[in-house]
């Protein structure tokens, strides 16, 4: 942080606090005053072992800590955060080594208008071109630095306008991003529409890039024409009535050469859509996605963070210890997705229904790859320098990224016993998904019981049994977890995890681990010990690699 | 760097003291926007249930414990409602992989709740609500009076004997 930063800083504070005494200088600064924030604190004790490929630690511990701060008057709003990362903990970036307060922020909002000053997370659409937000548990923050507009100047109209540089660890990138986005309520815009059942919202938003131009040499005696501005577009248009709605966005991005698309010179564009036929008890939706160089970074030779926009991938996000095992996350040089959901609850007091109703989901997802044509006859697909190859929308390649056909039936058999079971087909292009080059598709089956039981009206036993069955990557593996929870404070479990099935006689590994919770109103401590597999944590199909580990984990969270 | 932080501390601790003398305070509902079910734009400071409480949840769908307490809850909640008036307002804070994926499940699951959508998160930050479910009990004057996060089976007897006090006159925010 610059000298200049932390006046700044000061500033705010001291004005924070003689605001209230002065008295309301302002009518938006009226109203009670309010002081609240959150904080976690992870920990995590190391020791080597290994058996898993768990490596001595040297500083034998390392943590990841933030704490965020908000302060609220009237129409005011300020907030920082403090984050520590002492040493990030294995499996984190280390470039944010260290202490400091890279997130802080002004906000007024005054009737119709809102301006915040500082660091701002914003999302345009569903965030095909503009995505700024962040996730602890992913190490993803990139939320924008700068300045944000909001205003309604009509019912049914909403504007906004950002511009700003994304954060970099404690640094920022060093492109500048701009945009601006509106969206209309089709329905309280047009007098005949108002009282119609159907309602419809329409958008659209344009954002582009600033980063200068570079040296950057595909082979001696040629330099790449890099373009400094790469705008991108997007317009969508939902619909929604008593039993049906529809989503669907389209978006479109200029010429943007980068690592990540080889430095090829075609635009790139995306569309979504989504539509589902729902009713009481029973729902069925249907959705697709085209995806073709969409990768969009405020600097181009980016390969992991710094993404502008985000690329939400069609399949079903699992969350049992090992059907989240092979998770897919959305390839942004090009892929085709299909995805199909019904949901349905068979009645309550039915005979087949039972006395509390059984409830089914069926889902299933194909993502494919994108079938790229040669753009001339001497031209090899994907040639750096040039546009690339060509595509058409939906136009499915013949490569297999991933299949996923789950099914998961839930009922509760009388008051003290519910049982949830699940079964997965999975196919998995780690070739393509994880980067492992030459390794087969994983094809596996998986099978989950989750049977829970009441012993008292607070007291809960409950019991996870895992199966995965694979021929490839690490062959098959059984889980299984018994936990007892006494609420709403206390939590303890065991569980182990055994990958019998390792082709290799020596990997053939039990990753055991116990835990223990305890929550008072919105503090929770948490600890767990035992050894942690190698494996990918994603969320919104964002993943992060985490390394095999063993020792003690500690997480410490309180709002207030 | 470190006096600076020093100095913020103590100052806002000792503005907060000189705001919180006296009785206890509780706080109204932060305003933020927000997206119902079918679209719309709704500002979070408008959550009322005509003088009676409300229970505010934060879930997802990638969120286990949050399905199962919701899907526990929804066993009782006509009861609930009907006993006590209460409302359950549901805000999912799933990002657009699943917010399409929210009203299908809301609907297919038969779940009578109010749900909002709060993809960009601001709802949550203005709550401080780090992970989830995060629950907040909302007395009939729109005020914040109770919290708590994560879920266990027989935690929801415990919300609802809350709400019941909250009905009776009685002061929840030490349970």
């Amino acid at each position: 942080m610059t000298k200049k930063q932390q006046k700044i800083i000061l500033l705010i504070a001291i004005s924070l606090v003689f605001i209230n005494p002065i008295h309301s200088f302002a009518q938006g600064f009226a109203g009670p005053s309010r002081v609240s924030g959150n904080f976690q604190f992870d920990g995590q004790l190391y020791r080597s072992d290994t058996l898993i490929g768990a490596p001595e630690v040297n500083e034998q511990m390392l943590m990841n800590n933030f704490a965020n701060l908000l302060f609220t008057k009237g129409d005011f709003t300020a907030g920082l955060r403090f984050e520590y990362y002492l040493n990030p903990i294995k499996g984190y970036d280390t470039k944010p080594t260290g202490i400091g307060m890279p997130y802080r922020f002004m906000a007024y909002k005054t009737g119709d208008f809102e301006v915040t000053a500082g660091s701002f997370y914003e999302q345009f659409g569903n965030g095909l071109i503009l995505r700024a937000y962040e996730d602890w548990n992913l190490g993803v923050d990139n939320f924008l630095d700068g300045l944000r507009v909001k205003f309604n100047p009509a019912e049914g109209i909403a504007l906004k306008g950002v511009y700003g540089k994304q954060r970099y660890f404690w640094d920022h990138s060093p492109g500048i991003v701009r945009g601006i986005d509106a969206d209309f309520s089709i329905n309280d815009l047009v007098n005949s529409m108002k009282e119609s059942s159907v309602r419809i919202f329409a958008g659209a938003g344009m954002v582009s890039k600033y980063q200068q131009d570079e040296l950057i040499i595909p082979k001696p005696g040629y330099r790449y024409n890099l373009p400094e501005n790469v705008p991108a577009y997007s317009g969508r248009l939902n619909l929604s009535s008593s039993n049906f709605s529809f989503i669907s966005e389209y978006a479109y991005k200029m010429n943007d050469p980068s690592s990540i698309n080889g430095f090829i010179y075609k635009p790139g564009q995306s569309l979504y859509l989504s539509a589902t036929y729902f009713k009481p008890g029973l729902s069925v939706m249907a959705s697709a996605k085209h995806t073709d160089n969409m990768s969009y970074k405020s600097r181009r030779t980016e390969s992991t963070t710094l993404d502008i926009n985000f690329l939400p991938p069609l399949t079903k996000q699992h969350t049992y210890n090992l059907s989240a095992m092979y998770p897919y996350a959305t390839q942004p040089n090009g892929e085709v997705a299909f995805q199909g959901q019904i949901i349905y609850t068979i009645k309550r007091r039915t005979k087949i229904g039972g006395n509390y109703g059984t409830f089914i989901t069926a889902n299933y997802a194909i993502v494919n790859s994108l079938n790229r044509k040669a753009i001339d006859n001497d031209t090899p697909i994907g040639e750096k320098g040039t546009l690339g190859y060509k595509a058409a929308l939906f136009d499915m390649g013949d490569e297999k990224y991933f299949r996923d056909l789950n099914i998961e039936i839930s009922r509760r058999m009388n008051r003290d016993l519910k049982v949830t079971l699940q079964y997965l087909n999975l196919l998995y292009n780690i070739d393509v998904i994880e980067g492992h080059p030459g390794e087969p598709n994983v094809k596996a089956n998986i099978g989950i019981a989750d049977i829970q039981y009441r012993l008292a009206p607070t007291k809960t036993l409950r019991f996870e049994y895992q199966h995965l069955l694979t021929k490839q990557d690490k062959g098959d593996w059984a889980m299984a977890l018994v936990e007892y929870t006494i609420a709403p404070k206390w939590s303890f479990s065991i569980s182990d995890s055994y990958n019998y099935g390792n082709p290799e006689s020596d990997q053939k590994r039990h990753y055991y681990n116990a835990t223990m919770g305890y929550t008072h109103h919105s503090s929770r401590i948490a600890l767990a010990w035992g050894r942690q597999r190698e494996g990918i944590v994603c969320v919104g199909g964002v993943c992060r690699y985490v390394p095999a580990s063993s020792g003690l984990t500690i997480t410490i969270t309180s709002s207030f | 760097m470190r006096k600076i932080i020093l100095l913020l501390i103590v100052l806002i601790a000792g503005y907060v003291s000189m705001a919180q003398s006296g009785e206890k305070t509780f706080h109204k509902i932060p305003s933020a926007v927000v997206k119902t079910i079918d679209g719309r734009d709704f500002n979070t400071a408008n959550i009322e249930n005509d003088g009676k409480p409300i229970i505010l949840s934060f879930w997802a769908l990638w969120c286990t414990p949050c399905m199962r307490e919701l899907s526990a809850i929804a066993e009782d909640y006509e009861d609930w409602v009907e006993e006590t008036g209460v409302k359950l307002i549901a805000v999912s804070i799933d990002d657009s992989r699943s917010t399409s994926k929210v009203l299908p499940t809301v609907q297919g699951k038969n779940w009578e709740y109010d749900v909002l959508l709060d993809p960009n998160g601001d709802f949550k930050r203005a709550m401080n609500v780090n992970q989830i479910p995060h629950n907040f009990i909302i007395n009939g004057k729109g005020e914040i009076v109770w919290q708590h996060t994560s879920f266990s089976e027989g935690s929801q007897q415990q919300l609802i004997n809350l709400v019941r006090k909250l009905n009776a006159g009685e002061d929840i925010s030490d349970h």
